[in-house]
Parts: C-alpha cells; sequence; structure tokens
C-alpha cells in the first residue's frame, strides 16, 4: 500500500476503516508501511503515515526541501528546518499571533497549521520581506527594506521585538486587503497580534504612516 | 503532539473512509486552530488526523432564493466578504467580534462550531466533565454556565457563531459512513450537554462530519448579536446574545433570541422570546426580555456577573435587531 494507492479510489484492498478498527499491532504495523521519500514530491499526499518525510514547501519565492512528520507544524519547519526564525513560538495555539507568516497571502499563524498542510501555497516570512533585513541594524536606506519594517524602524515600534516579525507580517495582510484603513481600523484589525510590552502605541503610528505614505506614493 | 497519520481525502465519500468509528481514535481537522493546540497539549491524541483541506465540495457557498448553503471548510473570512453575507449582520458582527485577521482567515465555519470548550479544567487535562462537575462546582467557575448547568457539564459552548445561526434558523448537513446517516437537521440539535464522560458537546458520531449549514433567507426579520467582551482583544467573550424578530406595524409577531458563552450548548431563551411578543421594542421591553431571559439563570459560586451581562446583551442584541441605538459601545 502507498500513498498513490490508496488515492486511487479507495480500491488498495484494505480497507481504511478496517486498518482502524484493527488491533493496535495490525495498525501501527500498517502505519510503519511508508517510510522517508515514499510522498511523491510533486503531488499533495493522500496519506502520509508517522515518520520523516521529505516535503517541498514555496518558501518566500523558493522551492525548500525540509523533512517533516506528520505532525510538525509550520513554525517547527521553517525554524528548526529551514532555519528563518523570524516567526516565533509564542503561544501554543496561535493566539498571540507571533508566529504569522503569510500563506497563499493569507495571514495565519505557522503554529496552528501543519507543515504538510502548506505545500503548493507560497509561504511569505519576514525574512521574505523586501531588502536586506541586517540593514535594520545598521544605516537604513530608504527603499532597501519594506515600507512596512521601515515604519516599525522610524516609529520605534519595537522594545523586546519578540512579537515583531508577527506584527510586521500581521500588517503586511491587513495592509494588503485595507490599503486606506483608519486609526480605528488598524487597532481593529491588528487585534490577533499581543505585544506584552505594550508598543502599541508605536506601531499604531507607524502602520498609520504606512497608509499614509501609500498615498503619498513614496 | 502525539504522532499520527495524516490523511488528506479528495471527497466528503473518501473523508467519511478514513474515519473512525471509535471516539477519539481519529479526528477532524479543518482550519487547525483549536485542534493543534488540543493536540500539542494531548487533550486529544488520535491515531489518524483526517484534513478535509481538499475536499472540494466543503469550500463552496451557494446562494440561491433557498438561502445560503456554507461548505464547512469556508472560512470565516470568506463567509464575512460574501455579498449574500450581507443579509444576515447577526453572523457578520459575530465574525467581525472574532477580531483577529489570522483566525477569521484560516478558521472555517464547521470547525468554529465544532471547536472544543475554553473551560480551563478541560483544557489542563481534567476532563469535559472533571470530576462528574464537582471540581468545577467547588472550584474557579467564574467563565463557566449560568443556565443548564445542573447536571455534570459545567462548561460553556465556545461557539460564537451558533447564537446567530441558530437564531436564524440554520440548518446543518451531516454525513455518515452510511447513506442513511446524512441527515439534516437544525443546527441546535448539532450540540447537546454530555452526561458522562463518553459523551462529547456535540451529537457528531465519531465518524461523522459537518458537511454544509443551511441558512434560511433572511425575508423580513431584523437580526443582530451583540458579545459582551472584557476588552477589545482577541478573547472570547463573556456572554453572548443573538436576536431575530420580525416587527410589522411596530410590534413583534416574532422573535428569536439565543445566548452564547452562558451553557453547556448554544441557550435559546424561550422566556425572552416570549416577553418581547405583540409588544414593540424599545429601551424597556428589550430590557424586560433580558429579565426575562435570566430569570431561569442558576449561576454558581463565581460567576453571578454574568447575569447582569446576559441581561444587557439580550437588550442590546434587541435594540439592534430593530434597528435602534443600543445606548452603549
Amino acid at each position: 500500500m502507498n500513498p498513490t494507492e490508496l488515492s486511487a479510489h479507495g480500491k488498495s484492498g484494505v480497507s481504511r476503516r478496517a486498518f482502524l478498527k484493527g488491533s493496535g499491532a495490525a495498525a501501527a504495523a500498517t502505519a510503519l508501511v511508508h517510510g522517508p521519500g515514499l510522498v511523491a514530491e510533486e503531488t499533495k499526499p493522500n496519506v502520509v503515515s508517522v515518520g520523516l518525510n521529505t516535503i517541498t514547501l514555496d518558501v518566500n519565492g523558493k522551492q525548500q526541501k525540509v523533512d517533516v512528520e506528520p505532525r510538525t507544524t509550520l513554525l517547527e519547519a521553517l525554524r528548526l528546518g529551514l532555519n528563518l526564525t523570524g516567526a516565533k513560538p509564542i503561544s501554543v495555539d496561535g493566539s498571540s499571533g507571533g508566529s504569522t507568516v503569510l500563506l497563499g497571502g493569507k495571514p495565519v499563524s505557522a503554529n496552528s497549521i501543519l507543515a504538510l498542510e502548506c505545500i503548493g501555497k507560497p509561504i511569505v516570512t519576514v525574512e521574505g520581506l523586501g531588502g536586506n533585513s541586517t540593514a535594520i541594524s545598521g544605516e537604513i536606506a530608504v527603499g532597501a527594506i519594506d515600507p512596512v519594517c521601515r515604519a516599525f524602524v522610524n516609529h520605534d515600534a519595537s522594545q523586546c521585538g519578540f512579537c515583531t516579525p508577527g506584527f510586521v507580517m500581521a500588517v503586511k495582510a491587513f495592509l494588503a486587503k485595507n490599503p486606506k484603513a483608519t486609526e480605528a481600523q488598524i487597532r481593529e484589525g491588528l487585534n490577533g497580534n499581543l505585544c506584552r510590552c505594550g508598543t502599541y502605541a508605536n506601531v499604531i503610528p507607524a502602520v498609520v504612516d504606512v497608509v499614509k505614505g501609500a498615498r503619498n506614493g513614496s | 503532539m502525539k504522532a499520527f497519520e495524516y490523511a488528506a481525502p479528495r471527497s466528503e465519500q473518501e473523508a467519511l473512509e478514513f474515519l473512525s468509528a471509535d471516539r477519539g481514535r481519529t479526528e477532524v481537522l479543518a482550519g487547525g486552530t483549536d485542534l493543534l493546540g488540543l493536540m500539542k497539549k494531548l487533550i486529544v491524541t488520535p491515531d489518524r488526523v483526517v484534513s478535509l483541506r481538499q475536499v472540494g465540495s466543503l469550500h463552496t457557498i451557494d446562494a440561491d432564493s433557498q438561502g445560503l448553503r456554507v461548505g464547512a471548510m469556508v472560512t470565516l473570512e470568506e463567509l464575512l466578504d460574501h455579498p449574500a453575507s450581507a443579509q444576515y449582520p447577526a453572523v457578520q458582527q459575530a465574525i467581525r467580534s472574532i477580531s483577529s485577521q489570522q483566525l477569521q482567515s484560516q478558521g472555517t465555519l464547521g470547525g468554529e462550531l465544532c471547536q472544543r470548550p475554553r473551560c480551563w479544567y478541560f483544557r489542563d487535562g481534567h476532563g469535559l466533565l472533571a470530576e462528574s462537575g464537582t471540581a468545577i462546582a467547588e472550584g474557579d467557575n467564574r467563565y463557566h454556565a449560568i443556565f443548564g448547568n445542573s447536571g455534570p457539564a459545567k462548561f460553556v459552548c465556545p461557539s460564537r457563531l451558533a447564537p446567530a445561526l441558530i437564531a436564524l434558523g440554520a440548518r446543518v448537513r451531516v454525513i455518515g459512513p452510511n447513506a442513511e446517516d446524512e441527515t439534516v437537521m437544525p443546527l441546535e440539535h448539532l450540540f447537546r450537554t454530555p452526561k458522562h464522560d463518553q459523551q462529547r458537546e456535540h451529537s457528531l458520531a465519531p465518524d461523522q462530519i459537518v458537511a454544509q449549514i443551511l441558512l434560511p433567507p433572511v425575508g423580513e426579520r431584523g437580526n443582530a448579536s451583540y458579545e459582551v467582551r472584557h476588552g477589545a482583544g482577541p478573547e472570547y467573550p463573556l456572554v453572548a446574545a443573538a436576536a431575530t424578530i420580525v416587527a410589522i406595524g411596530g410590534v413583534v409577531s416574532e422573535a428569536r433570541i439565543v445566548l452564547g458563552q452562558v451553557a453547556p450548548t448554544p441557550w435559546i431563551s424561550a422566556e425572552a422570546a416570549a416577553s418581547i411578543i405583540s409588544l414593540p421594542v424599545n429601551e424597556e421591553t428589550a430590557g424586560a426580555a433580558g429579565d426575562a431571559a435570566v430569570s431561569v439563570a442558576t449561576p454558581l459560586s463565581h460567576n453571578e456577573y454574568k447575569v447582569q451581562l446576559v441581561r444587557v446583551a439580550v437588550k442590546r442584541a434587541l435594540l439592534l435587531a430593530a434597528g435602534l441605538e443600543t445606548g452603549g459601545f
């Protein structure tokens, strides 16, 4: 039994229902059939069993191979598998917004979505925003970094900085949908991101500035 | 998380074949915003997770003269932005109140209805009923039920869309392993108050799934929902109320008032609805409906405060449904 057979209208000869009704030992034995590499990377898997499998994720415009288990979250794949440590593991359930990335252009908490569910969809992390992120630590060349990052720097919108990457990605998603947002709409729209330092007083004006800048064409 | 097998069926039929009749062996994955947190904390430990993401029929919204037919995998954002949902401000208000763009774009309608309770005894591994309810009755129950709490279940139904949908007369299409398992039932029948540890808070068998939600045309009904929240953040509300009314010629001829976050199920307040019939909606009558709603409240040791919040929520939901100012914010 392999994933391809299972996907073919369930005619693999082993009923999936019988699989789960069987003894624990039988189920475990069946589950071991798929080893690493058995999942075709070109097609979305139909069944992926326990253990490591190599998948390809579209991260920041690049096709990147990464080993994941079914239980691996997108956040773990990014941080541990691809060394993209911008998105942060702040809350277990995504309630802080600290792990926000764009998946197919939509804001998602990378720690509440399985890596396997993200195959074939463009993923953008804070590392994928325009320019070289190291520019933030030195002289800020206008235009070298993303306007949202630049506004965060200009407004000193980070304190400890742990929530900042999630916030920046949430702002990107929010402004993509609401490019002319008012301050009140910005406050409401960013409710999914928490900052324990309380830097909201600087984040909100930073986002207001991005809206103004876009209006002025800068 | 415990290791599990992942299945991504392409059709409703295939999804059903992957599900086990044994409670807890398989879990259905929709948006993941609730299930992944539960699995990380080992509150649920399935051997197989069945993702509905690739089942195309669950992703569509169909609008016609019969109303709205919304697939269980439609995201909250897609539902909010759909032109046909403008006739259901109660639903739109409930989605906007969720107030996290991540939850709105990732969370699905089916998942919102099937999410597990937020009860901290449950989330800390004491089980849904936590020692037949005694641990909760004698413990910190500030966020627990004030209605329908005489049995072991003290938790509250966490769904924020269910009150609005039930007030609007929504039905749910549930499918199961056999053709005769398919049923279309009033949405309120999806929820139940468990009486023992083997029951969950939904009436679904372990191998059944919610496929679609069917919303009838709004017709002449005014509808609104109102949440009382601790702050403007993404937290769950303390109490919520949704109301639909038909008021022709200035007096109410039909009313349905459903409360959220106050009972183990969405709580249909027949008392509140009866009190407003044949009357015009104004501050006084809407307030009286709130009083009627709480006339059957049985608060626990630490949640008496919810009684007053229910009065306010019912009053403001009714005023909003009638197109009036609420007097609050």
